[in-house]
């Protein structure tokens, strides 16, 4: 049980948007992708779905094509959001629902369990234009995994989400995947992929820059910060053997360092220069490894 | 199978159920009767009508009597009374709205008549007065010259004029007129559900992709089978409201009471209606609803907004407008060159084809014919708009153009 995208290369004309990318996600994992925006995650969703063909290369879930033989197996949630504005959202509901092989009958109560945990069980007979952007959110997350597909798309869940509505919708998805759904989804949020995810992949104009488990990318990048908190002025370190980059924060520095000897450098110095009030070697965040893969233009 | 339903399901209920359908179905039909009912309705306002009075200055005393007679003989609601007054009077009797009109005869050599009324545009009273005086005067001049009834019956005697047409696909011109009024009106009905119900594909499909829930849909259910549902939806919408409406069409005159071939209703020639008409109508509808659908879905594949539709429609629309110029044109020339040809172009086949099987007796492998050309350009157009739509749904950019249509087929492209 495996989503496998082997070397799956798409070409619009001249153009490639997706070039030589591999991926595979075992099942009931959780899968991250990153990229900056252009950098071909929807074009790779769509090959996944099945609406593009890949110019070449292969894409397998369960040693299967994805047909639309396998829809049923299958939950999407675009990027850009769609639902019909003038339709109730439980009709639309059962019909999406419907339309992924799911009985209509099982399909209504499952709704309603689902407009439950996400507290709007009174939309039911209301129009999705009626309702704020966030809980339309809920309703399209609702119907991307309504029919219990086993490989659930989503293309930035989180996107224009309040913070409450935000950790709601994140314990449905780990929920989901905890009943052994295979997930992969995008976002621009790296502390989201950071709290959820088990591996990620990056990807950048088209090619794959980076990808593995959480662990082993912030090990490969052999990088880590230390973060010191003092009064006195600490550019002066920035010359010091080992560091490679140094920010100003409000109540001291941030140092990014290759290796651990240049901490105790920096531990050394900075108490010459005063009272050391906070120090700390940190991992590095998904941000900085995403910025510094992906260039600063995407910051 | 199961999802094609679930979409043609779809796509029937939705229309069916919305507000401006019902009420558009429920007027057309109420108007079918009103329509059927209108020389009764017709009768009840008239029947209030009084009688027209008619003054007559006549200084003989001996014209108004016989002039009634005629105005009697004619069937006309006009009362001939003598008057005693004086044009002057009456003058004022007009201007005051007391006298509606009069009439100063004169008998000389000939009879002399001036009709006097308030306003020039009265013309029909006054055409059958004339009428009337004209008789009085024929019938005058027959007592002068002592002829007797028979010699006037025989003076005036119509001639018997009868039109034959040679041609032998040509209906007999009995048959024509009967023809035409029914024709033109199923022409009609075609010409407006190839606009109406396409039209309404091309909305839904732009809707869907503007409200992007397309990328949702065609997730789940391939794009081909996505459009082909949703226009045997609509056409099945489209099949039941024509049933509708010729339904309460046909109920309405039947409840109606008045023989639907007299009076006016004898412009339309249901007086000897052949089946066959129906079913080319029927057929020539389905043919082009289909036609017009696939092009329409294609057309609103590529559109990103509803707004963008009818700019893309344009070229469609130009279509079955020419064809219904050449359909409406050729109803008084149906055996025209232009008719003949046209009723062979696929596009304009629908309208013009069946022109030519309602007017003329034409030979059935020309409609075969019409209708196979018909049946190849809608497999065409399936196959180059399942291609076109693959594509064209997942495309979003601010200028639409037919240029799209490769661009289109580029993206649905199997490679």
């Amino acid at each position: 049980m495996a989503l496998n995208v082997e070397q799956a290369t798409k070409r619009f004309g001249n153009f490639t948007a997706v070039d030589n990318v591999s991926l595979k996600v075992e099942r009931g994992e959780m899968h991250g992708f990153l990229g900056a925006n252009g950098a071909g995650k929807t074009t790779t969703f769509r090959m996944i779905l099945g609406l593009l063909n890949p110019s070449s290369g292969q894409i397998s879930w369960n040693g299967k094509a994805i047909t639309y033989a396998t829809s049923p197996e299958i939950g999407y949630l675009p990027e850009e959001r769609g639902l019909y504005p003038k339709m109730k959202v439980e009709d639309q509901l059962v019909y999406l629902a419907e339309l992924r092989a799911m009985p209509k009958r099982e399909a209504k109560r499952e709704i309603a369990n689902w407009l439950e945990r996400f507290e709007v069980p009174h939309y039911a007979s209301k129009k999705v234009e009626e309702l704020s952007k966030g809980n339309q959110q809920k309703i399209q997350l609702i119907a991307s995994l309504l029919h219990k597909p086993s490989l659930l798309i989503l293309d930035e869940p989180f996107s224009g989400l309040d913070p409450v509505n935000v950790e709601m919708l994140k314990s449905a998805i780990l929920d989901f995947q905890q009943q052994g759904a295979t997930i992969v989804f995008s976002s621009h949020r790296m502390d989201h992929v950071e709290e959820l995810c088990d591996d990620i992949s990056i990807l950048d104009k088209g090619k794959m820059v980076l990808s593995g488990s959480i662990r082993d990318v912030k090990r490969s990048f052999g990088k880590q910060n230390v973060r010191i908190k003092m009064d006195g002025d600490l550019s002066v370190l920035i010359n010091a053997e080992g560091v490679d980059n140094y920010k100003k924060t409000h109540d001291g520095a941030l140092f990014q360092i290759a290796d651990e000897a240049a901490a105790q450098l920096l531990l050394t110095e900075s108490m010459k220069l005063g009272a050391v009030r906070h120090f700390a070697i940190e991992e590095p965040s998904l941000e900085e490894i995403f910025i510094a893969k992906v260039g600063k233009a995407y910051a | 199978m199961h999802s094609f339903w679930i979409i043609f399901k779809q796509a029937f209920l939705t229309k069916a159920t919305t507000k401006s359908f019902i009420i558009t179905t429920v007027i057309v039909c109420a108007s079918f009767f009103l329509l059927a009912n209108m020389s009764k309705i017709l009768d009840v306002f008239q029947g209030e009508d009084e009688d027209h009075v008619l003054y007559i200055v006549d200084e003989s005393g001996e014209l108004a009597p016989r002039l009634q007679e005629q105005l009697q003989l004619a069937d006309r609601d006009i009362q001939a009374v003598p008057t005693e007054q004086t044009e002057k009077e009456l003058k004022e009797g007009i201007v005051a709205d007391t006298v509606e009109a009069y009439l100063v005869l004169e008998q000389g050599e000939e009879l002399t008549a001036r009709y006097v009324t308030k306003s020039a545009n009265e013309l029909e009273n006054g055409s059958n007065i004339e009428q009337a005086v004209q008789s009085l005067q024929t019938i005058l001049t027959a007592e002068k010259l002592n002829l007797d009834n028979n010699q006037v019956e025989q003076l005036f005697a119509p001639a018997l004029f009868e039109r034959e047409a040679v041609s032998e696909s040509s209906k007999s011109q009995e048959e024509l007129s009967q023809a035409r009024g029914l024709v033109y009106i199923l022409i009609m009905l075609i010409y407006i559900s190839v606009i109406y119900y396409p039209n309404m594909i091309a909305m839904e499909v732009a809707t869907e992709k503007s409200s992007r829930v397309m990328e949702i849909l065609i997730s789940s259910v391939s794009p081909v089978k996505h459009m082909f549902a949703k226009i045997a939806g609509i056409g099945t919408l489209g099949i039941l409201q024509m049933l509708a409406f010729g339904l309460s069409g046909f109920i309405a005159i039947k409840t109606a009471g008045t023989s639907m071939t007299e009076g006016i209703y004898s412009v339309f020639g249901f007086a000897d209606v052949k089946i066959s008409t129906f079913l080319f109508a029927v057929l020539f509808f389905l043919l082009g609803y289909f036609l017009y659908a696939v092009l329409a879905a294609l057309l609103g594949s590529l559109v990103s907004r509803t707004e963008d539709v009818q700019q893309l429609m344009l070229p469609m629309m130009l279509l079955i407008i020419v064809a219904s110029l050449i359909a409406f044109s050729g109803i008084s020339v149906p055996e025209a060159n232009f008719v003949t040809i046209a009723s062979f172009i696929p596009f304009f086949a629908p309208l013009v084809m069946f022109l030519r099987v309602g007017m003329l007796d034409v030979p059935l492998w020309e409609p075969l014919l019409s209708i196979a050309i018909m049946l190849v350009t809608i497999g065409l157009l399936g196959w180059l708009g399942a291609r076109v739509y693959r594509g064209g749904v997942l495309m979003y950019g601010s200028a639409q153009s037919l240029k799209d249509i490769r661009k289109a087929i580029a993206l649905g492209n199997k490679k």
